[in-house]
C-alpha cells in the first residue's frame, strides 16, 4: 500500500484530460496587466512610470519589505498605465500595464533551449537568485520563496520535498511540466537543497495517477543519494503542504505551527523549474505553465504563458470564446486554478498572475450548487475534514457570528480544501461560511 | 448562459444527498419486511403500508399547512420513520394503533423540534415506545405465525379482540426474552425453560422468530447491514460497540451463572438488538458525530440495554436504551475532536 | 395507617423546613451587593438588548450608566432622548439634548442604476460574497443585495425591496441601533439625524471610483463633480476621495444641492415635491 495522509480527505473524479497535450508558447499579448499583488504579503511598488519603456525580464515592481516579490516584465514595450484595475475577481490592484512592442530581452538572459546542469553557485548566491526574481510558491498560495528558505531560529530543515502531487482534478499543468522538463526540476530542486543544507535530503512525491512521471523522475533520481521519489496513493488534498507532510514522513504539523516545525520544507515541482530557470539561467519568473480544461473536452491545452497575459485573450485563443468575445453557450463559469479550491472568475479582461495554474470551464449543470436542505448531522463533513475539524459546528457558529467560540475550535486551521462542502449531502456551504468567519478573525487579528 | 456564474470554492461536488441516504436505508430495510411478509403475511404488509402512508402524510400535513412551508416529504425521511416504526411493531398491530405511533413519531418527536435534522430523539422510537407504554397489550401480542401468507391473518379486529385481553392464548405466542424473563422469574432455570421451548438458533437467524416485523429474521438484518456499509451510508462503529459490548456484558452473566442466565448468542440474536443496532441506533440526527462520541454511545446503549433485560421489567429494552443515549447526543457531541498534537521532536 | 401519614407529613415538613434554611444560608453567603439603581434604570431602558449603545445588552448599559459619573457619552439609540432624560432622572443627572436618528443607505444602485455583471451561486450572504470578490456590479462600493443588514434588524425596520433588490429603512421601526451598519461589509449604511420633521438629504452613494470609471457602470453614481459642492450656500458639502458627502449638522435643508447633482444621487427624504421636479425621482 502505497502511502498517504492520514486524517479526511475525498476522492473526487480524476478528470485529467489535458493531460496528453504538450506544453504550447502562448503568443506574447498585445497588453498585459501585471499585478503589483501576486503573492502573499504587502503588494510590491513600482518602479517605472508611465511611458517608460522596458525589455523582457526587466525589474518593474521591488518587494515591499521581506515578505514580497519583486516583478519583472514578462513582455517588452512601453508602460502605458501604472493605476488601479480590476482584477479577476473584480478587485481593485495596482496594475502596470504594458503595451508590446517587439520581443527584446534583458541582457545577460540564457534563452538557449540547452539544460545546464552543473551548479556552481554558492547557497548565498542561490538564495539572492531567488529572491531577486521574484519567485513564489507556484503551488497556488504564492508564498514568497525566499522566506520560505530562509532558516528560522531552532528549526532544522531536514528534508525537502517537491510537490508533485497535483491532487485537484483537471490541473495537468505540474504533471506535463514533470514529464517535459524533469532534469530542470529535479536541477531546480537540487539548487534549493544546496540553499538548505548539505545535510537535508529531498523528496519528490507524486500521486499514482501520473504513472510516467513517477517513471521518469525514478529515472532521474535513479543514481542520486539524496533524491528519492515517493508514489502517493491518491487523494485529496494531497498536495496540501500539512497533507503532504503527513504523507511523506508521517510527521504532522501542530496546530498553529509552521510546517518547517516538522523539519519539512514543501516546494511545488513549478517552483523548482522557475528556481532552475533563475539560477542556472539567469531568467526571472515572467512566465509559467497552466492548464486550460473542460469536462466535454472541446478546450483542453496546457500553455506556457507570460505573466499579466489577458484571462480572454488565453480563452479565446484555447477555443472557449465566442466571436464576440463572450464566453461559449455551453460554459456557465470559468475558475483560476484548481476545481476545488480555485477562484471564481468574474472579469474576464483580468490578466492571469504568477500562480494561476488552470483556467477551467465548467458547464452550469456540473456547477450550479443545489438548493441547500437541512444538516441531518451525517458527521460527513467531519470525516472528510483532514484537518480534523468539526466544520457542521464551524459553520453554525459561523451564521451566528460567534467569534471566541470559532477560535476555541480552531477555525484558524482551516486550510480551505473545500472538502467539507464537496461533500455535504445536505449541500450546505459550509466553506462559504468558514472562511468568511476564518478572515474575519484574522483581519481582527491584525488589527489587534 | 450569458451572465458569468460565480460561486467561492469549491466548484465541484460530490453526487451525495439526503434522499439518496434515505433511499439507501429504505434499500437495507427491505430485506427485514421481505421477510416479515413472508412469515406473517399481509397482516404485515398492512402495519407497514398504514405506518409509511401514515408518516409521510402527517408530515405533509403539518409542514403546509402548519409550518407553511414547502412540503419535505420528498427528502424520503418520513418513508424511514414509518418503516422503521412498522418493523418494530407486532404483525397483530390494528391501523389505528399504527397511526397513533405515526403521530408520535412525526408529530411530536420529529416535527415538534423543526423537523428533520433537529429531533433529539428517534422518531421511530418515541412513537413504538409511546404505543408500548399506551397499548402494553396490543405491543406484547405476538401472534404465532408459522404458515405462508396466511389469509386469516387478514383481519383487522384481532388487534380490538387483543385489547379486551381475550383470546389472547390461542394466537399468539411470548417472545424468547418474554418466555425467559418470566420464566427465570418463576424460579425456573435456562436449562428447563429451553427443553419446555425450543429456542433454535437458526431460527432465529433465518426467521420465524416471535416479535414486531422486523424482529423475523437477524439475518436480514445483517444484510440490510451489510448494504449500508457498502454503500458508506453508517459507519460500523456504533453497531459493532452496541454488540460487542452486549455480547461481553452477558457474556460475564453466563459464565458466572450458566443456568440463571441466557448465553451471549441468544441476547445477540433475540428481541430487536441487531435491527436497532444497525438501524435505529445509527441514526444520523440523534446519534453522536465523533468517533469516540460513537463508541461510548454504543456501549451506552449496550450496557442499558442489558441492565433492562436482566434486571428490568420489561423484557426488551433496546428502544429505552437507544432514547436513553439520545438525550446523552448533544453532550457527547461536545467531545472535541483531538487537533494535530506536535509528535515530532527535533534534533 | 393514620401513622403512616403522620409519619409521612411530619417527616416531610422537617425535610421542607431543613431546605429552607439551607436555602436561606446560602442565599445570604451568596449575596451579590447590587446598586438597587442599576435596576430601576433597566426598568427605564427599552429592554431590546440590541448592543446598539456598544454594550452587551440593556443591563450592561445600566450597569455601566450607574457606575460611571460622567454619563454624558452614554447614549441608548433605540430609547433616544426620551428614555435618557427618564434615566438621568432616576440618578439626578442631566441628559445631553440628542436629536433622534434613523439609517440611511448610502446606495442606490439597484438593478437598473447599476446592471448586474455576474450571477452569484454561493452562500447567500454579503460577507462571504464581500470576502471572495467585487461583487455582481462592476461597483466595488455599493450594495450587494443579500440582505445582511436585514438580517442583522432586530426591528423588522429593514425589507429587501425585490424590484430594486435594495434594502429599505422602514423610518418608524428603525430605532438607529446600528445593528445593520456593523453587518453591512461594504459600510454603506450611516446612522444620521432625522433631521426637522423628518426631513433629510444626504449623497445616496458610497462610491469612492474616479468619476469616467463610476459613469461606466452605474447610472446614478456620484462621479465627485463638485457641481453641488459649489450649490451650497452654507459648505456642508466636502468631497473627498471623489465622493461627496453632506454633512448633516450643517446642512439646512436649501435643497439647492440636489437638482444640480447630474447623475442625481442626492436624495431628498419626506420632502413636498418641488414644482420643477428635476433632481429627485
Amino acid at each position: 500500500m502505497s502511502k498517504t495522509f492520514s486524517i479526511g480527505g475525498i476522492h473526487p473524479d480524476d478528470r485529467k484530460f489535458s493531460r496528453d497535450y504538450p506544453i504550447e508558447n502562448f503568443p506574447i499579448p498585445k497588453r498585459v496587466f501585471i499585478s503589483m499583488n501576486q503573492h502573499l504579503g504587502m503588494p510590491a511598488v513600482p518602479v517605472v512610470k508611465k511611458g517608460d519603456t522596458v525589455k523582457v525580464g526587466q525589474l518593474i515592481a521591488e518587494p515591499a519589505g521581506f515578505v514580497s516579490a519583486p516583478i519583472h516584465a514578462s513582455v517588452s514595450g512601453t508602460v502605458s498605465d501604472v493605476a488601479p484595475y480590476p482584477d479577476f475577481l473584480g478587485k481593485k490592484v495596482l496594475t502596470i500595464v504594458i503595451d508590446t512592442a517587439g520581443d527584446q530581452w534583458e541582457e545577460g538572459i540564457d534563452r538557449s533551449p540547452e539544460i545546464r546542469h552543473e551548479i556552481t553557485a554558492t547557497p548565498e548566491e542561490i538564495f539572492k537568485k531567488i529572491s531577486g526574481s521574484g519567485i513564489v510558491g507556484l503551488g497556488g498560495a504564492s508564498f514568497p520563496t525566499h522566506v520560505k528558505l530562509t532558516p528560522l531560529e531552532g528549526m532544522k530543515p531536514e528534508y525537502l520535498i517537491l510537490n508533485g502531487a497535483e491532487c485537484e482534478p483537471y490541473l495537468t499543468a505540474d504533471y506535463r511540466l514533470m514529464i517535459e522538463h524533469g532534469q530542470e526540476i529535479l536541477t531546480g530542486g537540487e539548487l534549493m537543497r544546496r540553499a538548505l543544507g548539505a545535510n537535508v535530503s529531498g523528496i519528490i512525491g507524486i500521486e499514482e495517477n501520473k504513472p510516467r512521471a513517477i517513471a521518469l523522475m525514478r529515472e532521474l533520481t535513479s543514481k542520486s543519494l539524496q533524491w528519492k521519489v515517493v508514489p502517493l496513493r491518491k487523494r485529496y488534498p494531497q498536495g496540501g503542504e500539512k497533507q503532504l507532510i503527513d504523507a511523506l514522513l508521517g510527521r504532522r504539523v501542530a496546530s498553529f505551527a509552521l510546517p518547517i516545525s516538522t523539519g519539512a520544507i514543501v516546494q511545488n515541482v513549478g517552483t523548482a523549474f522557475a528556481v532552475y530557470e533563475a539560477v542556472q539561467k539567469n531568467k526571472p519568473l515572467i512566465s509559467k505553465v497552466l492548464t486550460v480544461s473542460s469536462s466535454d473536452l472541446s478546450v483542453q491545452k496546457n500553455y506556457r504563458f507570460r505573466v499579466g497575459t489577458p484571462i480572454s485573450d488565453i480563452l479565446s485563443l484555447a477555443g472557449a470564446l465566442e466571436k464576440d468575445g463572450n464566453l461559449s453557450p455551453q460554459f456557465a463559469k470559468v475558475v483560476n486554478g484548481g476545481p476545488m479550491m480555485g477562484k471564481p472568475v468574474s472579469n474576464l479582461e483580468a490578466p492571469v498572475m504568477k500562480s494561476t495554474s488552470g483556467l477551467l470551464l465548467f458547464t452550469e449543470k456540473e456547477t450550479k450548487r443545489k438548493e441547500p436542505g437541512e444538516c441531518i448531522r451525517c458527521a460527513k463533513c467531519f470525516e472528510a475534514c483532514p484537518m480534523r475539524l468539526q466544520p457542521y459546528l464551524l459553520y453554525q457558529l459561523a451564521l451566528a457570528g460567534r467569534t471566541q467560540e470559532l477560535e476555541e475550535h480552531r477555525v484558524f486551521d482551516c486550510i480551505e480544501c473545500g472538502c467539507c462542502l464537496y461533500t455535504c449531502p445536505a449541500h450546505l456551504p459550509l466553506l462559504d461560511q468558514i472562511r468568511m468567519a476564518r478572515n474575519a478573525s484574522l483581519k481582527n487579528k491584525r488589527k489587534k | 448562459m450569458d451572465k458569468l456564474l460565480v460561486s467561492p470554492a469549491p466548484h465541484l461536488h460530490s453526487k451525495e444527498n439526503t434522499r439518496r441516504i434515505m433511499r439507501d436505508v429504505i434499500i437495507a430495510l427491505m430485506p427485514s419486511v421481505l421477510v416479515s411478509v413472508y412469515f406473517a403475511g399481509l397482516s404485515a404488509l398492512l402495519v407497514i403500508v398504514v405506518s409509511v402512508a401514515g408518516c409521510v402524510l402527517l408530515e405533509h400535513l403539518i409542514v403546509r399547512y402548519l409550518m407553511k412551508k414547502k412540503t419535505t416529504v420528498h427528502d424520503l425521511s418520513a418513508v424511514v420513520t414509518g418503516l422503521i416504526l412498522a418493523v418494530n411493531l407486532p404483525v397483530s398491530s390494528p391501523w389505528w394503533m399504527v397511526l397513533i405511533g405515526c403521530v408520535a413519531a412525526i408529530g411530536i418527536a420529529k416535527m415538534t423540534f423543526g423537523g428533520l435534522g433537529h429531533n433529539l430523539f428517534n422518531p421511530a422510537l418515541v412513537g413504538r415506545v409511546f404505543l408500548l407504554i399506551s397499548f402494553p397489550v396490543q405491543m406484547t401480542n405476538w401472534s404465532l405465525n408459522n404458515s405462508i401468507f396466511r389469509p386469516d391473518t387478514w383481519e383487522l379486529p384481532k388487534g380490538l379482540l387483543g385489547a379486551q385481553g381475550q383470546l389472547l392464548d390461542a394466537t399468539s405466542g411470548a417472545t424468547p426474552l418474554g418466555i425467559i424473563k418470566e420464566g427465570l422469574a418463576n424460579g425456573l432455570t435456562m436449562e428447563t425453560l429451553s427443553q419446555q421451548h425450543d429456542f433454535s438458533y437458526w431460527q432465529m437467524l433465518f426467521g420465524h422468530i416471535d416479535g414486531s416485523l422486523g424482529e423475523a429474521s437477524a439475518l436480514a438484518v445483517l444484510l440490510g447491514f451489510a448494504y449500508l456499509l457498502l454503500r458508506k451510508v453508517i459507519k460500523p462503529l456504533i453497531p459493532v460497540a452496541i454488540l460487542v459490548t452486549v455480547a461481553v456484558f452477558s457474556g460475564i452473566l453466563w459464565l458466572l451463572d450458566p443456568t440463571m442466565n441466557a448465553d451471549p448468542l441468544f441476547h445477540l440474536l433475540t428481541g430487536g438488538l441487531l435491527l436497532g443496532a444497525v438501524f435505529m441506533a445509527t441514526d444520523y440526527t440523534t446519534s453522536p458525530m465523533s468517533p469516540l462520541g460513537m463508541l461510548i454511545y454504543g456501549m451506552g446503549i449496550g450496557v442499558m440495554t442489558m441492565i433492562i433485560r436482566v434486571w428490568g421489567s420489561y423484557p426488551e429494552g433496546v428502544s429505552f436504551a437507544i432514547l436513553f443515549m439520545n438525550a446523552l447526543t448533544p453532550l457527547l457531541n461536545k467531545i472535541k475532536p483531538i487537533p494535530y498534537r506536535k509528535e515530532v521532536s527535533l534534533g | 395507617m393514620t401513622s403512616t401519614l403522620l409519619y409521612t407529613i411530619v417527616s416531610l415538613s422537617i425535610l421542607g423546613g431543613l431546605l429552607a434554611v439551607i436555602l436561606y444560608l446560602v442565599a445570604q453567603k451568596f449575596k451579590v451587593q447590587e446598586d438597587s439603581r442599576i435596576d430601576q434604570v433597566l426598568e427605564a431602558l427599552p429592554g431590546a438588548n440590541c448592543g446598539g449603545c456598544g454594550f452587551a445588552g440593556c443591563r450592561a448599559f445600566a450597569e455601566h450608566y450607574v457606575n460611571n459619573p460622567d454619563s454624558s457619552d452614554f447614549i441608548c439609540p433605540v430609547g433616544g432622548y426620551e428614555t435618557m432624560k427618564n434615566i438621568a432622572h432616576i440618578l439626578g443627572r442631566e441628559a445631553k439634548e440628542q436629536a433622534p436618528k434613523v439609517a440611511v443607505l448610502r446606495c442606490n444602485g439597484s438593478c437598473e442604476n447599476l446592471p448586474r455583471l455576474n450571477t452569484y451561486n454561493g452562500s447567500l450572504s454579503c460577507a462571504v460574497a464581500a470576502d471572495l470578490y467585487g461583487g455582481q456590479t462592476g461597483c466595488s462600493y455599493g450594495c450587494l443585495g443579500m440582505g445582511d443588514c436585514v438580517k442583522a434588524c432586530q426591528f423588522d425596520a429593514l425589507v429587501m425591496d425585490p424590484h430594486t433588490c435594495l434594502p429599505v429603512v422602514l423610518e418608524d421601526k428603525c430605532t438607529s441601533c446600528g445593528a445593520c451598519v456593523k453587518a453591512c461589509p461594504r459600510n454603506i449604511l450611516e446612522i444620521r439625524p432625522k433631521g426637522p420633521k423628518n426631513r433629510r438629504i444626504f449623497v445616496a452613494c458610497s462610491n469612492k471610483d474616479k468619476g469616467a470609471f463610476v459613469r461606466k457602470i452605474c447610472s446614478v453614481g456620484c462621479i465627485g463633480c463638485q457641481l453641488c459642492l459649489k450649490a451650497c450656500p452654507f459648505e456642508a458639502i466636502t468631497i473627498a476621495d471623489n465622493l461627496a458627502t453632506i454633512d448633516p449638522g450643517k446642512c439646512r435643508l436649501c435643497r439647492k444641492c440636489a437638482p444640480v447633482c447630474p447623475v442625481g444621487c442626492i436624495t431628498e427624504i419626506n420632502f413636498p415635491p418641488k414644482k420643477q421636479e428635476t433632481g429627485n425621482e
